[in-house]
């Protein structure tokens, strides 16, 4: 299938000397949520910045929905809104005069009825003729949203969307995703959150230094890169491992009284029936069993780590 | 075209202006009553009439063209430094717009809001003088030629600054300056014929000149060139936006 975004050898050399973005390639496949993760300064922000139309490329070439966006940017803008990382909103207009004046500017017919369900889905709806200036960060947050689906985007970009905002608006935030994603819509959004990503993504990429270092299913990339853990709380305490269980990956916890086991999910074999019957054959008994995967946060830890 | 994004920008510009109609009307009302009381009442009853026009009415095509100016060029800057100053510009640069439609909604809204005040100064200054329009026609194509050029010349000025200091500083160190000394208040003829030269080299001449014209008749240079000066005057401004639009120069990096 045709990406609905596709991203090709992308730079960007800012006129500082700055190179933001070396090399880029990416493409998004349609209806997709992808994550953009990567530490401060990486180049999310410039990367996103250059689909939007704000920033200008030093090379390469990007189609939004087949449309090329600097020769047929009307018709590739028309597809994209674009939700920025800042609380850039005008003061003295009203939730409702902002929301409407986006749609027009998107060269989209009036639509009351559309704007009214955008605002509702939003929570904005009581505020519709508040001016934007007496809004909480949380609330102009949303009108930010607002602005960005009121011309009927079929990608999203959501730059850090959940930065600084509280529990109840990233819940709101997330459910939201979700349901645009229902309707077909195609998002992408950048985040400092693993536990976002994790929680949302199909998709994940790793930016690092401007350039993409990973891009993989997040099941996927779970079970390539993570490692599970089983712990062994053991009713006697040991003073050392039994030689008899020497062929296993184990760690004996100071003061002996539990066992962690490592294996990989990747194997075809965990090597857990054989551990089990070793210990039952060794005579160590144990009360109870836990077992943990790593995260998605200490695999990218991991990962810009390793590279560094 | 995008007449819908064309619309949207017009419309904000002058929702802005309405929002704001004390400072943006009241003042140049109050502004120009003063003017009329001072030159008009106090010192032009001692002044003779100019090209057989009496003083009070004589100023009045002048004090149009300083409003027109300095509006046109205050509404328009500051509609396009403010978005750029708060970030809200990123709208504008990711919608599927053209140069062309953000110009016309722009320098559209600021071209209206200062024709608006320039009628509106007009029908204060009918309360306190005389006034009589020998060619209407002509006149409505320098209030528009006039609002339109200076409003071009503001955007690029917003477009230009970097702070709200450089907003102020054309507008202030030559605008003003050159529409005190384009003949506002006097003929040029007046002048003794070293500063009358000088004068010549002051675009603002051209303008008030030729808007006298259409009211009273009479003028320091020929109508013609006049409209010359006002069309060129056009054209590098509708050059200098091009070029900005084309380069990205302060709009994107």
């Amino acid at each position: 299938m045709q990406p609905i975004i596709a991203i090709q050898n992308l730079s960007k050399v800012y006129a500082s000397g700055l190179k933001a973005l070396d090399g880029i390639n990416l493409d998004i496949a349609e209806g997709e949520i992808f994550a953009l993760l990567g530490p401060n300064g990486a180049g999310k922000t410039t990367l996103i910045s250059i689909v939007c139309g704000i920033v200008t490329a030093s090379a390469g070439r990007i189609l939004a929905g087949g449309h090329d966006i600097a020769r047929d940017y009307r018709q590739a803008r028309r597809m994209i809104g674009l939700v920025p990382q800042e609380l850039t909103t005008d003061a003295f207009e009203t939730v409702w005069a902002t929301t409407s004046f986006s749609r027009g500017l998107y060269g989209l017919k009036p639509d009351p009825a559309h704007i009214e369900r955008v605002l509702r889905d939003l929570s904005l709806w009581e505020k519709r003729d508040a001016r934007i200036m007496t809004l909480s960060g949380g609330m102009k947050r949303r009108v930010l949203i607002a602005k960005a689906l009121s011309h009927e985007p079929r990608i999203l970009f959501l730059d850090e969307p959940t930065a600084g905002v509280d529990v109840e608006l990233r819940r709101d935030m997330w459910r939201l995703v979700r349901s645009l994603r229902d309707t077909g819509v195609t998002i992408i959004l950048t985040t400092h959150y693993i536990d976002e990503a994790e929680e949302m993504a199909d998709r994940i990429g790793v930016i690092r230094k401007g350039q993409i270092i990973l891009v993989e299913e997040k099941a996927e990339l779970m079970r390539k890169l993570g490692k599970k853990q089983m712990t062994l709380n053991l009713q006697e305490p040991l003073a050392a491992l039994p030689p008899a269980l020497a062929r296993h990956d184990l760690t004996l916890k100071p003061g002996g009284q539990d066992l962690v086991y490592t294996y990989d999910t990747k194997g075809e074999r965990t090597g857990i029936t054989a551990l089990l019957a070793d210990l039952a054959a060794a005579g160590i008994r144990f009360r109870d069993l836990q077992t943990s995967q790593s995260s998605l946060e200490e695999i990218f830890v991991d990962l810009v780590k390793e590279r560094a | 075209m995008n007449w819908y994004a064309v619309r949207a920008i017009y419309g904000f510009e002058m929702a802005r202006f309405w929002r704001t109609a004390l400072q943006s009307i009241v003042a140049p009302v109050i502004a120009t009553s003063l003017y009329f009381v001072v030159f008009g009442a106090a010192i032009g009853s001692r002044v003779a009439s100019v090209d057989g026009v009496a003083y009070g009415a004589f100023i009045v095509p002048g004090l149009m063209m300083l409003s027109l100016l300095t509006q046109s060029i205050a509404n328009a800057s500051f509609g396009i430094y403010f978005p750029r100053f708060a970030g809200t510009i990123y709208e504008i640069l990711s919608a599927p717009v053209s140069p062309l439609e953000i110009v016309l909604g722009y320098v559209g809204a600021a071209a209206s809001k200062s024709i608006l005040i320039g009628l509106i100064i007009l029908a204060t200054a009918a309360l306190f003088v005389p006034l009589r329009i020998e060619h209407p026609f002509v006149m409505v194509l320098f209030l528009l030629l006039t609002a339109v050029t200076f409003s071009l010349f503001g955007f690029l000025i917003g477009l230009w600054a970097d702070g709200f200091e450089k907003l102020q500083l054309v507008p202030l160190l030559i605008v003003t300056p050159l529409t005190f000394l384009g003949g506002s208040f006097y003929a040029i003829e007046m002048l003794p014929p070293f500063w009358r030269a000088v004068s010549l080299a002051n675009p603002v001449v051209y303008l008030i000149s030729g808007f006298r014209w259409s009211f009273f008749g009479t003028s320091d240079v020929g109508v013609g060139v006049s409209l010359t000066m006002a069309l060129i005057f056009l054209i590098l401004c509708l050059a200098g936006v091009t070029w900005i639009f084309r380069t990205g120069y302060r709009l994107k990096t």
